[in-house]
């Protein structure tokens, strides 16, 4: 990353301006008051299954687990808007871009049905984060700054899960989506993007051709695209770093997992709990070498009480497969000494 | 328990003790326990909040709607929770009808760290209870210039490794005050600050906590005229190290009365407090310039007061494992000592005829930094001078009282609103 970091620092272009079609009502900017309905914005033509064309659909390598719900992600950019990159890859929305992610579970045919769709929305003043519940009727979604719970049952690998399902409140939003006291989009790192409409990688790398340079992060549930020590910090930067982050919601921890860390103690390898109460589960390491039965932070992706599991926010199941990984990685460790 | 009887049990524990400070305690106990005449801000909104029927959407819209300025107000009755609360505005206040009267409820919580979680500047919470949340109970973080008024935090069960760590939890923060507040029955600390700067902890009560009071990696601290009883330690000052904020220092704690902490540890294992050895009055840890007077202390069966370097391997550069510029002085000291909880302890205790001093340093990083003491009680050196010595290697021997207290902190000063907000 040294290497290339003169050659990246800030490059802009107007991936916008051409290419975007420019029907879209700019509603984010016009208007400073909170859309009720998420039809307000024109982003899906009725039901959450009909996206606007000017939306650009996108994936992540490596995704937050969130109850294993399906996701489909957005990025709307304004007419005219312009793009920046910076050195890390973040991707840079201009005003009255936003993101946009709906959630949702396969029903009894197979067909998706999303439950709420969550808008982060770049204002002249920063972002906001917005979350909205479908309707029954799947007709619109309602803004709902208060979250919700809703009763979920889907096919979990040939059984029946049924969880109470956490929608966000505007405050637990930002939880995540906080840098200091700013909100930040977390998602949109080039390394760990890609476009499955044809077209659309292509026009960023136009746009900012330098982006080319920076290889795609490791996959954390493909073995081919990186070794287990990268698989497992692509799955820790998604799943914990945004908030085990210097200036993240658990910067008091000192247990930073946003690949800012410097020294083992820092990733948890060796480290004492700090507030971590009866989450500890009785172990003295968040990370000890080699021994995953004896490590805090798999006791705590292990167990579903709000007391003891993090992440903290949507999270009523265990995600047994990164569960997996992360065993895989500590016990792949050598046994030391604890420092 | 009965909140309220718990009090009377414990004060009447406390008649024994003659001691003005008792009485003045008692004072501040039962004026806790009333209702005050609220002021309102001149221009404030007032949003009302009822228990009932979606009281989480309800109050959890509330707290998100509300303006600078505005008053959050709960109703009288159970707020039946199920996720954690959140309030992100500054300059907003939370209050309720009482202690009992307006409770927060989370028993049946299903989701967040915490009952109540505070990330924003110059908020008010006062005049109400949370019982019974799934991790920590109040918590603020960044959150500068907030005041803790009036507050009951409690798990009512009483002691049980299944409780949530912290009652109340303000961190990475400057200029926090708790006042009046009684917290029952944290797994970890019951009022616990951490990483902030500028901090009064006072009039309050912590019983039945692992422990009571808890100041760690922070600077610049009064705790003082609290009740911490029935907790395993009483009162704590920490430093550890792997933290953003290190080096712990000008910490005062006075005028508190700190008896009867002899409940069994109820700390999961691996937290730092699973390791304070039940029947600890106060514990110092890794701190600097530590100033301890003026209270009254009494039936700790390990020890009143403990100085002691943090003897767990690390490897932080940044960190002083070290306790330095330690002050005990004009403290009055009941029994102590009886019942050493920690390795070594009662052989120590045995040697010296039965009984451990109420006063002991561990000798980390030898006389040059022995805590200065004027109590007139036995104190103790354990010789432990190299802080990666093993315990067993102690070589006990008697302290020599200092004979000239060394200069004074100052007081800590909060900006008046904070003040103004709890007269």
């Amino acid at each position: 990353m040294r290497l290339i970091l003169p050659f990246l620092a800030c490059f802009a272009a107007a991936v916008a301006s051409s290419a975007m079609p420019t029907e879209a009502p700019d509603i984010l900017t016009a208007n400073p008051q909170n859309p009720t309905n998420l039809s307000s914005f024109g982003f899906f033509e009725g039901d959450a299954g009909k996206p606007s064309s000017a939306l650009i659909p996108y994936n992540l390598r490596t995704p937050l687990f969130s109850d294993y719900a399906e996701k489909q992600r957005f990025i709307y950019l304004p007419a005219g808007g312009k793009m920046f990159a910076s050195a890390d890859g973040k991707l840079q929305f201009p005003i009255g871009s936003a993101l946009i992610k709906s959630f949702g579970y396969p029903d009894e045919s197979g067909k998706l049905r999303v439950l709420e769709t969550r808008v982060l929305l770049h204002r002249a003043g920063g972002w906001v984060a917005l979350p909205y519940v479908w309707r029954p009727d799947g007709n619109d979604a309602d803004l709902r700054i208060g979250g919700t719970r809703v009763p979920v049952e889907f096919d979990h690998g040939g059984t029946k899960a049924s969880i109470s399902y956490s929608v966000p409140n505007k405050n637990q939003c930002k939880q995540c989506h906080s840098s200091g006291d700013e909100i930040m989009p977390i998602g949109p790192v080039w390394q760990n993007m890609e476009f499955p409409r044809s077209g659309d990688r292509d026009r960023f790398l136009r746009a900012m051709p330098l982006l080319a340079k920076l290889s795609p992060e490791a996959k954390w549930d493909d073995a081919k695209s990186g070794t287990l020590n990268e698989r497992a910090h692509s799955y820790l930067r998604v799943n914990c770093g945004h908030c085990h982050a210097p200036k993240g919601s658990a910067s008091n921890s000192g247990l930073f997992l946003d690949g800012s860390a410097k020294d083992p103690a820092a990733y948890g390898i060796g480290k004492r709990p700090v507030a971590a109460g009866r989450a500890s589960g009785d172990f003295d390491f968040i990370v000890e070498q080699g021994r995953p039965d004896r490590s805090i932070l798999l006791h705590r992706m292990k167990s579903t009480d709000s007391g003891i599991a993090m992440p903290e926010l949507g999270r009523a199941m265990v995600h047994d497969e990164g569960v997996k990984l992360l065993d895989d990685w500590i016990a792949a460790m050598p046994k030391q000494g604890a420092y | 328990m009965d909140i309220k009887r718990s009090w009377l049990k414990l004060l009447g524990n406390l008649v024994s003790i003659r001691h003005p400070l008792v009485m003045r305690m008692r004072k501040i106990a039962f004026v806790s326990a009333a209702l005050c005449a609220l002021v309102q801000p001149a221009f404030a909104k007032t949003i009302s909040v009822a228990p009932g029927d979606g009281a989480q959407e309800r109050l959890q819209e509330a707290l998100i709607s509300a303006e600078p300025g505005d008053v959050v107000e709960l109703g009288a009755g159970r707020f039946s929770l199920t996720d954690g609360l959140s309030l992100d505005v500054n300059g907003v206040t939370v209050k309720g009808q009482g202690v009992k009267e307006s409770v927060l409820d989370f028993s049946g919580q299903q989701g967040a760290g915490e009952g109540l979680l505070v990330t924003s500047d110059d908020v008010i919470l006062r005049d109400f209870g949370v019982e019974n949340s799934k991790g920590d109970g109040i918590k603020s973080k960044g959150a500068d210039r907030i005041v803790y008024h009036k507050l009951r935090v409690e798990w009512t069960a009483g002691p049980k490794a299944t409780n949530g760590a912290y009652g109340i939890y303000p961190v990475e923060s400057k200029d926090v005050l708790i006042d009046s507040v009684i917290v029952r029955g944290a797994s970890d600390a019951g009022i616990y600050v951490g990483q902030s700067r500028n901090i009064v902890v006072r009039d309050s009560i912590a019983m039945e906590n692992v422990a009571g009071i808890e100041i760690e990696n922070s600077y610049d601290a009064d705790v003082h005229d609290n009740i911490a009883t029935h907790n395993t330690g009483g009162v704590l000052v920490f430093d550890l190290p792997n933290l953003p904020q290190m080096g712990g220092h000008n910490v005062r704690i006075f005028d508190n009365i700190i008896v009867d902490n002899m409940t069994p540890n109820f700390a999961p294992k691996g937290n730092i407090v699973a390791n304070v050895p039940t029947g600890t009055g106060v514990m110092v840890m890794a701190n600097r310039n530590v100033e301890i007077f003026d209270n009254v202390l009494g039936e700790n069966g390990t020890t009143n007061i403990m100085v002691v370097g943090y003897r767990f391997p690390q490897q932080d550069p940044k960190y002083d494992p070290l306790p330095r510029d330690v002050i005990i002085w004009d403290n009055q000291h009941g029994r102590a000592g009886w019942d050493p909880q920690f390795r070594g302890g009662k052989e120590i205790a045995a040697a010296m005829g039965g009984s451990f001093p109420a006063i002991f340093w561990d000798g980390a990083g030898g006389p040059a930094r022995a805590p200065n003491i004027g109590d007139a009680v036995p104190a103790l050196s354990l010789g432990l001078t190299d802080i990666t010595a093993d315990p067993a290697t102690a070589q006990p021997s008697p302290l020599a009282p200092s004979t000239a207290r060394p200069a004074a902190l100052p007081a800590i000063t909060l900006p008046e609103s904070m003040e103004a907000a709890v007269r």
